[in-house]
Formats: structure tokens, C-alpha cells, sequence
């Protein structure tokens, strides 16, 4: 059974394990102190797609992302992984949308690729946390979904069996074809990048990523070495429903944290400290 | 095989029908079933949901789905304020699967159109909410530590809004907090994590009604399509949203190894062990285990930091704590300005002194 896989995949700022320097002096966050990744479960759910294209010959891997030029990136990281093209949805007029209006278009993009079995991407992408675009992305095109999967165990009859985690344990569902599914960070880890498909694929590139006057630029002529590009436009979307007016959440206010300083004690690790502190806990029955 | 996109009928979410919006507006709470038994969470939404009733002068409605509930999940939600429950009891609704509950969600919001629509940030929670949303074209904030009413002026049309929701969460990472409204659409949704709002039995006066609407007039057959062939839940191998006592690690500890240190604290203390969401994904402690608002929300009496450096998102999942004490060799850690007591050293260092010298010195 050959199938067609898409992946959604985000470029964002690593905001993990982020220091004192992510924030300015200023009290706005830093940008440029977070490097832009690859969303860490979208990795995990590219393993589960190229693992299912591994067991069924013929499968491709596609990856679809939507973000301004330089997310091209994560195309090729897919590429170099084992992916066999992708897309870049980008328009000025995208920006700024909350999860409806972006799974809005992710879900004309997907139309436009067209006949598409799995759609398969993270659970959440670690800048927002919401888990709500896999979701709505199943809605409209009307999927079937199955969120916090751990692994796709099998395709076989045009259904995909799949364990999924639950609160408080897990479970495994069969789900018909064609599904979305939402891969959880505790599923097997990506592959890392080939080097002859690193040497094949680097300057792969969407045409607004590129200058025009790059030492390789002649390279270009090369098909598989142009990756998808597509606007809003391109993907016969109501420009009404994506970017900030398609968007029904707005920000009202955004805070940057200040902690209010409570009266503390300052302790020093020693000894006569750490004891003084359990005797003083003890005898206001803090502890007991 | 190809697509459609569903298209959604505007019909009262859009500014013009604001008329609409006025008729029928209540606040719904969709309750979440393990077996015959209503999950915590959703007791916790009915209490705040009752709040925001009140506030806004309106109901309380209450949504249950799934087989075998009639007749044992009533007593277990009306208490909690509800005006009006709608048990939807059929079979194919338990185990959870994501389109009947759906639909049961999005036909009844077409007739009763709600202003307000509450779900545990559970994992059923995250499944469903989006998938309603995406259907009613229709808000909804993932993960708020805080709902409230209040007014909202569009700076750009000019217009004013009265009593919107405000779903407020941490965003970017944890270093900010935002405040969220859905101007024109409803219902506004939100989801809030296990623990964030705290439960209790309503003192006034509710309506109480409980209805059971034929599950078949909002579900089609053709939902019941996905199939779950295997299920095992365990009990929680773990009380940390009830211990008075917490000591929770995060990146400073550094090792699997110094987490059972921790543990050994821990079970000194008669409390439970948590961990920064740096340490779970470090893989240093179980994912159960992270406290913050994408884990769980703590109150307990003492909360011991150990190596966290105290990003807000952590800050959000343990403020309430009675008393916070920091053990971090950072003396600028973020955390050590909410601690009452901040130790200057390792993790490795300290506590194995607050080991040594509770046992020498409890009782």
C-alpha cells in the first residue's frame, strides 16, 4: 500500500531552558537569544512517517510548514532525514494568526497537495503549548483524529492501528484512513541527517529565500533542488480567514513577569545553616 | 480520496448577530468521565464556572457523555451549581473518541449557544476543545491559570465590549503572561489545567435540572468510526497534587541520580517528589511528575525548589505554596524572590544536610 504523508512541521524559537538573558533589560523577550529550531515533536512525528514509509515501499514523506522564507529550513532538515519534498505556506497576510486561522490554511495547503492519507505532525509546538492546530487541521478537512500517539504500530486495510498515551495510562485505537495524528516527545526520536542527502538537498531552497547571486545559484536549475512555495493565493484561501482576521482570539494585553520580592531569609549551605533551618521548620511544625 | 472543507455557518458568532448573542448565553462545563466517576478537573471548572455565572447573571450548564453514567454521574456534578446537566448516555461514548463527543458539543452549542464553554486541560480535553472550536469558528485558549470578567475596547474598529472572558495564560516560553478575549465569537473557550481552580460545593441556590437528550439526534452513526481496541488506565502512582509537602527538582540537579536524593527527602518528609518541566524533558523524572501550567498545579503547605531556576510557566504551577523554600547555588535564580527561604548552594551539597539533620532532629 503506497501512501501519501504529510508532515506539519514548525519552525520555532527554542524556548526551552531558556536563561536570565532571554529577557532584556528592558523586560522584553529577547528574540535573538533563542536560536529557531525545528519543533522538537514535530521530529517525532517525521520518525513515525518515515518509519511508516519504510514499511510500505512507494510511501512518500512530505513536509508542509508555514512561517516567513527562512522556515524553509525545516524543509531540508526534513530532507535530510529521509523526507521527499515540501512546502512553505508564506504570506505577509498570515501573520499574527492564532491556531483556527493557521489550521486554516495548513488545511488549504493540504487540499492543495491533495490526496493525502496521513497527516501526521507534533502533539504541540513548544512556543505556544496549545495542541489545538493538529485538531483543527482534522476538523476541517474532516480526518479522523487520533492526538498523543506514541507510535503508528501499523497501516493495514486502510486503517492505521496506533498507541496513543491517555491520562493514566494508554490505549490503542484503529482508526480509518485518511487520519491526522499527533505525535507526542516521548516517541522514538528522529533519525539523524544523512550525509549524502545533507550533500544532495543543502541548497534546496524556497525561491523567496533565495538572492538570486549565490556562488551555487546555478544549481537551481536543478528540479528537486526548488522547494514548494505557496501563498494564500496559491492555495485558493479566503484571505478574510487566515492571518489576524481569521483570527477570533485576540491579545488583550501581554505582562512581562515581575516577581514581586518576598521577605526572605538568605541561607548558606553550611551546616550550622541547613540545621538551624530544620530546627526553626520543626519547631513551627512547618515540617513534622 | 479527497478533502472538503467544511464550511461553517455564521450563525451567531459574527458582530452583526449580537442580538443573538443576547438570547441564550450561558456558561457550559464540559465534564470529563474515568468510569462511573467525574474527574476532579471538572468539579474544579463547575466551582469556577459557577463564578462567572454569577457574575454574569446567567446558568451554569453542565455536559457529561459516555456508557453507563446515567443514574451515577449526577450527584457527583449538580452540587457544584449547576442549573441545568445534559447527560448524554449511550453506547460508543465510552472509551472517549474524538467526533461523537464533538458533535454532541457543537449541535448542542448550535441550539443553546453558550457564551462560555470550560474543558479540563486534560488530554481528552486538548482533543475535543479544538476540534469544537474549529467547527463553531470559535476561540479558544489553551491552558489558562486565570479566568475573569471584564471589558474590552478594540483599538483598531473603535468598539466596545462588555463582560468577555479573560483567559489568561503564560506564553512565549513562560516569559510573559497574556491576557486573551474572544471578541465576537462564541462561545469563548478555554481549557484549564488539574488543579489550577480549586473545587467547592455551591452554597447558594441552583436550578439543579438534569436532562438525558437522545445521543442519536446529535451524533451520527458514521462518528462512531475510530475504534479503541485496548485501554489501560493506572491508578496515579502518586498523590503530588494533594501533598502538604513538595520537593520538586528541576535542571539543577543534574542527574537522574541526584533526583533520588530527592526522593529520599521526600519520603523523610512524608511528601511527594516534582520537577521542573527542564528536568522531565531532561528525562530525570516522569512526565506525571512535572509541576507548572502544562503539568499539574500544587498548593501545598511547603514547597521545596531544589536547582529550579523558576520560569514562570514552573511559578504558575506552584505559587500558592505556603511556604517556598529555594535551594539553588544561583543566588539570582528568578525563583528566589517568591522563596521565603533561598539556601545558597547544590542541590548535592544541601540535601543531604536536610536529610541528616531532620532525622536527627524530628521525633
Amino acid at each position: 500500500m503506497k501512501l501519501k504523508i504529510v508532515v506539519l512541521a514548525k519552525q520555532v524559537p527554542d524556548t526551552r531552558n531558556v536563561g536570565k538573558d532571554a529577557m532584556t533589560a528592558e523586560g522584553t523577550v529577547n528574540r535573538a537569544a533563542l536560536p529557531a529550531i525545528f519543533n522538537p515533536e514535530d521530529l517525532n512525528a517525521l520518525e513515525q512517517a518515515l518509519r511508516i514509509k519504510d514499511q510500505h515501499p512507494g510511501s512518500t514523506v512530505g513536509i508542509l510548514t508555514m512561517g516567513p522564507p527562512r522556515a524553509g529550513e525545516i524543509i531540508r532538515q526534513g530532507l535530510y532525514r529521509g523526507a521527499d519534498e515540501g512546502w512553505l505556506l508564506t504570506d505577509r497576510k498570515s501573520a499574527g494568526a492564532d491556531t483556527l486561522a493557521t489550521s486554516y490554511f495548513l488545511a488549504k495547503g493540504i487540499e492543495k497537495i491533495g490526496n493525502v492519507d496521513i497527516v501526521i505532525g507534533g502533539r504541540q509546538a513548544i512556543d505556544g503549548d496549545t495542541a489545538q492546530v493538529g485538531p483543527q487541521v482534522a476538523q476541517k478537512l474532516g480526518l479522523n483524529q487520533v492526538t498523543y500517539a506514541e507510535e503508528v504500530m501499523k497501516i493495514e486495510d486502510g486503517k492505521a492501528t496506533i498507541r496513543r498515551h491517555i491520562d493514566g495510562g494508554v490505549e490503542t485505537v484503529v482508526a480509518p484512513l485518511p487520519v491526522l495524528i499527533t505525535v507526542n516527545g516521548s516517541a522514538a526520536p528522529a533519525r539523524p541527517c544523512n550525509v549524502k542527502r545533507v550533500m544532495k538537498y543543502k541548497y534546496a531552497t524556497c525561491p523567496m529565500e533565495r538572492k538570486g547571486d549565490e556562488p551555487w545559484s546555478s544549481l537551481y536549475a536543478r528540479p528537486y533542488l526548488t522547494l514548494g512555495q505557496w501563498s494564500i493565493a496559491d492555495c485558493r484561501a479566503d484571505e478574510a480567514q487566515c492571518g489576524l482576521s481569521g483570527s477570533p482570539t485576540k491579545v488583550k494585553t501581554v505582562q512581562n513577569i515581575v516577581f514581586q520580592a518576598k521577605e526572605s531569609k538568605t541561607l548558606t549551605g553550611s551546616d550550622s545553616d541547613v540545621e538551624s533551618l530544620v530546627k526553626e521548620l520543626l519547631d513551627e511544625k512547618i515540617i513534622g | 480520496m479527497s478533502f472538503f472543507l467544511v464550511h461553517v455557518t455564521h450563525q451567531f458568532h459574527t458582530p452583526h448577530s449580537s442580538l443573538l448573542i443576547h438570547i441564550m448565553n450561558n456558561v457550559f462545563v464540559y465534564c470529563e468521565t474515568e468510569g462511573p466517576n467525574v474527574l476532579e478537573v471538572s468539579q474544579e471548572l463547575l466551582t469556577k464556572g459557577r463564578k462567572l455565572a454569577d457574575k454574569l447573571g446567567v446558568d451554569l450548564h453542565a455536559i457529561v457523555a459516555g456508557s453507563g453514567i446515567k443514574g451515577k454521574v449526577e450527584t457527583q456534578i449538580l452540587p457544584y451549581g449547576v442549573d441545568k446537566l445534559f447527560v448524554f448516555e449511550g453506547n460508543g461514548l465510552s472509551p472517549y473518541t474524538s467526533a461523537p463527543h464533538t458533535d454532541i458539543l457543537v449541535n448542542l452549542f448550535k441550539e443553546e449557544r453558550p457564551q462560555i464553554c470550560l474543558l479540563g486541560a486534560t488530554v481528552i480535553g486538548r482533543d475535543l476543545g479544538p476540534r469544537v472550536s474549529s467547527s463553531l469558528t470559535s476561540g479558544l485558549t489553551a491552558d489558562c491559570t486565570q479566568l475573569e470578567i471584564g471589558d474590552y475596547d478594540e483599538k483598531k474598529t473603535g468598539k466596545h465590549y462588555d463582560n468577555l472572558l479573560y483567559q489568561i495564560r503564560p506564553a512565549f516560553g513562560g516569559n510573559i503572561v497574556a491576557t486573551i478575549v474572544n471578541p465576537d465569537h462564541r462561545p469563548q473557550m478555554a481549557t484549564v489545567r488539574s488543579g489550577v481552580m480549586q473545587k467547592a460545593l455551591y452554597e447558594g441556590q441552583a436550578k439543579g435540572e438534569v436532562v438525558y437528550p437522545d445521543v442519536a439526534k446529535y451524533v451520527p452513526e458514521a462518528d462512531y468510526v475510530v475504534k479503541v481496541i485496548d485501554r489501560h488506565v493506572e491508578a496515579a502512582k502518586h498523590n503530588l497534587k494533594g501533598s502538604p509537602i513538595v520537593v520538586a527538582g528541576g535542571y539543577g540537579v543534574g542527574s537522574k541520580e541526584g533526583f533520588e536524593l530527592l526522593f529520599q527527602l521526600a519520603k523523610e518528609l512524608h511528601g511527594e517528589v516534582g520537577a521542573s518541566r527542564a528536568a522531565v524533558d531532561a528525562g530525570w523524572a516522569d512526565h506525571d511528575r512535572q509541576i507548572g501550567q502544562t503539568g499539574v498545579t500544587v498548593h501545598p503547605k511547603v514547597y521545596i525548589a531544589c536547582g529550579i531556576s523558576g520560569q514562570i510557566q514552573h511559578i504558575a504551577g506552584m505559587q500558592d505554596s505556603g511556604i517556598i523554600i529555594s535551594i539553588n547555588s544561583d543566588p539570582d535564580a528568578p525563583i528566589n524572590k517568591i522563596a521565603d527561604y533561598v539556601i545558597n548552594g547544590t542541590v548535592e551539597e544541601v540535601v543531604p544536610k536536610l536529610i541528616k539533620y531532620y532525622k536527627q532532629n524530628s521525633k
